[in-house]
């Protein structure tokens, strides 16, 4: 048994965790659809520019577009077939937008072409571009183009290599199994990530309820990697980089920084594992795993989905009720909400949880603020909610920002969660930092 | 074939489950005690008041809302809990018709005026005590004995004195502990105090039955133990200092906690969470406040009691103590004011 260490960081809250359904069960590969509706964009940044042209046959893993740029990363084919067509396609915010519609071929053994491998002996800088071209980005759920993380600004040095192996929101359990499923993986890729960041030492962070992990990974540990696992209290929002950052360091990464201020870089263990099982083949990223569960589902389960597998498809294998009401993408804390069911899998989706009509408490009624200071002692980053939420309705959003430091929210939901009035804080905070930036840019130009 | 419109909403998607109203209806099981306690002391009369105040207060929100044409808010329980208190502030033999008027007043100038629940700056309940203070000084001051052997089968004429009347007398009126040491230097037992076999307001007599209510809250999170400890041992302590320089001229630091409506003030009233500051910091200075000003003003003020003003004058604070107290921002260094 490792130890559990008293340190974490200050407030945060302790949402139902609802992961011992799925936490025990095995990833299993999911069937190809009968078609893959691929999104362009799948990551923050530019989307990804198309190279291949309608009525192109495909192999597994081929690129079917490339990075528009620095700040984007590339797509490759998550099966063998045929473009079917090159058109917009729908994706989570109910709007349309570029994508390819794919048609697997129906007796294909979908291998995975070869690319060109990045031995772990390539230079940092050889690694990194390997990174961006095997499309990786953040799987956490951001979806950040991880060698955009990764490139050490000039004059900063990285000590710490901290893998995120946190996994703090309810329901979610694909971390979890990552963790206990692709060991090698991971050391695999801490390798590649040491050599890029020139990290001293690596901490894998895992909360107490992933202990099974924890031990599993540190009776793995290769004798000449710096790596220690670090086991921290369960509490919400730890995965969050700025929180890990202060349970594991004891530090605080100062407001608007990057942690490479305090001289740390973190990466997903998901998105490590898939850096360590990618680049030594140069191949890119064409499948991930993703929790399904919640009442609706009857075969709950952690599944290796390929990029593109629509929705409807995937809840259809899964037996999902007829009778489904809520489908959140990602957690409950900071999942968004599926407006329909045509969307498809994209690279940022870690989880996906699904209500039926019966399981929804009906919508609560908002009371007026209480000022009982509920999300004053939830907010991790010591924010005023309460005094936020009174602002945004004034929409004084200037001095919400400048006064209340409403920029530093990274909308966890804590106090929304907390609070009993139901005020939907964090709907407000979203929106008013929306509006603050689209002032700021217009003053700007 | 999955054709289902969906419901979407804003994350986070789940919630703690404890709402505004669960914690009012909460904050009036812990009364319940207390009232009961209160009935049995001071009997019928005490029911009748108690009763007349939660229906003014109930019957005036109701109203206001439907006058102003918004959904009724009596459901969130928070007009029950401001009648419930106004009703324990009051003599056991206070006239029905000014608690009616203390209710209606409570819920229209303490909370209505203001904005309604979240918005009122004071203790709505205080607001009408203290109107009824100013308006009725004597029939205020009139106290009355407990545990008299009628107290279930006589009502008192001054009870159902009938509006705007001549000034009642009904017999027997008696000092609270805190007039008697005030005004005769008459000290009380503290024992006596706490278990409230004492006159005094119709709640404010039983201590322990109070802070047990006050437990109670605490234990299901629904109210902020550090207000009612910060103003106790601010009490306690400078009144012990006192008395430890002139035990003949200051009262005992048990006498100041167990006496009057301090008890009943610092666990249920100072707490109304409007009032009252929104961080940890900001309670403790509000509950030192409130602290020194109820021995400043029990000792050297002109009345025997003082935790009524002390907490409006607190409440008053708050806004004041909310901009000026905030903590530290992760990632930033000093503190914006």
């Amino acid at each position: 048994m490792l130890n559990l260490t008293a340190n974490t960081f200050k407030h945060g809250v302790h949402p139902p965790e609802n992961k011992e359904e799925t936490n025990g069960l095995p990833i299993r590969q999911f069937p190809f659809a009968p078609l893959i509706i691929l999104p362009m964009q799948q990551h923050i940044g530019a989307p990804s520019q198309i190279i291949v042209r309608e009525g192109q046959e495909v192999a597994r893993g081929q690129l079917l577009a490339k990075a528009n740029g620095y700040m984007s990363v590339p797509m490759h084919s998550p099966v063998s077939g045929k473009v079917r067509k090159i058109a917009n396609v729908p994706v989570i915010s109910g709007q349309m937008a570029q994508g390819i519609y794919l048609e697997p071929f129906p007796f294909s053994s979908q291998e995975v072409i070869e690319g060109n491998p990045i031995p772990l002996s390539a230079s940092p800088e050889e690694i990194l571009q390997g990174i961006q071209d095997a499309g990786i980005v953040g799987l956490g759920g951001a979806a950040f183009p991880t060698h955009v993380k990764l490139k050490i600004p000039e004059g900063k040095t990285c000590e710490h290599l901290i893998i995120n192996g946190i996994e703090c929101e309810p329901y979610l359990t694909t971390d979890h199994r990552v963790m206990l499923e692709q060991a090698d993986d991971i050391f695999m890729g801490i390798r590649y990530l040491l050599k890029v960041t020139g990290a001293k030492g690596v901490i894998i962070g895992i909360e107490a309820n992933k202990q099974d992990a924890a031990d599993h990974l540190s009776g793995r540990i290769p004798k000449d990697l710096p790596v220690k696992v670090q086991v921290v209290p369960v509490k919400y929002p730890q995965g969050a980089e700025k929180m890990l950052i202060t349970s594991l360091l004891g530090k605080e990464v100062p407001s608007g920084g990057l942690p490479i201020e305090v001289n740390a870089v973190v990466v997903n263990v998901a998105t490590t594992a898939e850096i360590g099982r990618l680049l030594p083949h140069g191949q890119g990223i064409q499948e991930r795993v993703v929790t399904i569960t919640g009442p609706a589902i009857r075969k709950k389960g952690n599944y290796l989905i390929p990029i593109g597998t629509p929705l409807r498809y995937v809840l259809e294998q899964v037996g999902a009720s007829e009778n489904i009401s809520e489908v959140y993408m990602g957690g409950p804390m900071m999942g968004v909400s599926a407006s329909n069911l045509d969307i498809s899998i994209v690279k940022g989706t870690s989880g996906i949880v699904v209500f039926g009509d019966n399981d929804i408490k009906k919508t609560e009624k908002i009371y007026p603020c209480i000022k009982c200071g509920a999300c004053v002692d939830a907010c991790p980053i010591f924010l005023n909610p309460s005094k936020l939420g009174i602002l945004a309705k004034f929409e004084a959003y200037e001095t919400m920002a400048e006064d209340f430091n409403l920029m530093d929210c990274f909308e966890c939901g804590s106090c929304s969660f907390v609070c009993p009035s139901n005020i939907p804080l964090v709907q407000y905070f979203r929106l008013s930092k929306g509006i603050v930036r689209k002032r700021k840019a217009a003053l700007q130009t | 074939m999955l054709s289902k419109t969906l419901h979407i909403s804003s994350s986070p998607h789940i919630n703690k489950g404890v709402s505004t109203d669960m914690i009012m209806r909460n904050v009036v099981y812990a009364l319940l005690p207390v009232v009961l306690f209160a009935v049995y002391a001071f009997g019928i009369n005490a029911l009748l008041v108690i009763t007349t105040a939660v229906i003014a207060s109930v019957l005036t929100e109701h109203a206001l809302c439907r006058w102003s044409k918004q959904e009724s808010t009596v459901s969130d329980w928070s007009a029950v809990i401001t009648g419930l208190l106004l009703g324990l502030t009051l003599p056991p033999i206070f006239p029905l018709w000014m608690t009616f008027l203390g209710g209606v007043l409570a819920i229209a100038l303490g909370k209505f005026v203001f904005g309604g629940l979240g918005y009122n700056a004071f203790n709505p309940a205080l607001v009408g005590r203290a109107i009824l203070q100013a308006a009725f000084p004597v029939a205020i001051t009139t106290w009355h004995p407990s545990f008299l052997e009628d107290r279930f089968v006589s009502i008192s004429k001054s009870v159902l004195a009938f509006p705007f009347a001549e000034p009642f007398v009904d017999g027997i009126s008696g000092a609270t502990p805190l007039s008697a040491f005030k005004f005769d230097k008459v000290t009380t037992d503290s024992a006596d105090l706490a278990l409230g076999l004492i006159s005094g307001s119709i709640g404010e007599t039983s201590s322990w039955i109070i802070a047990l209510g006050g437990i109670y809250l605490i234990y299901r999170k629904m109210m902020d133990w550090r207000i009612p400890v910060t103003i106790l041992v601010t009490v306690f302590v400078l009144s012990g200092i006192l008395f430890l320089i002139d035990n003949q001229l200051y009262p005992s630091p048990l006498f100041m906690l167990f006496s009057g409506g301090l008890m009943l003030g610092a666990v249920f009233m100072a707490t109304d969470m409007v009032g009252s500051p929104i961080t940890p910091l900001g309670v403790l200075v509000y509950g030192v406040f409130i602290g020194i000003l109820v021995v400043v003003i029990r000792i050297w003020g002109g009345l025997p009691e003082g935790v009524m003003y002390a907490i409006l004058l607190g409440n008053a604070l708050t806004p004041q103590i909310d901009s000026l107290i905030r903590p530290k921002v992760y990632g930033t260094k000093k503190i914006k004011v």
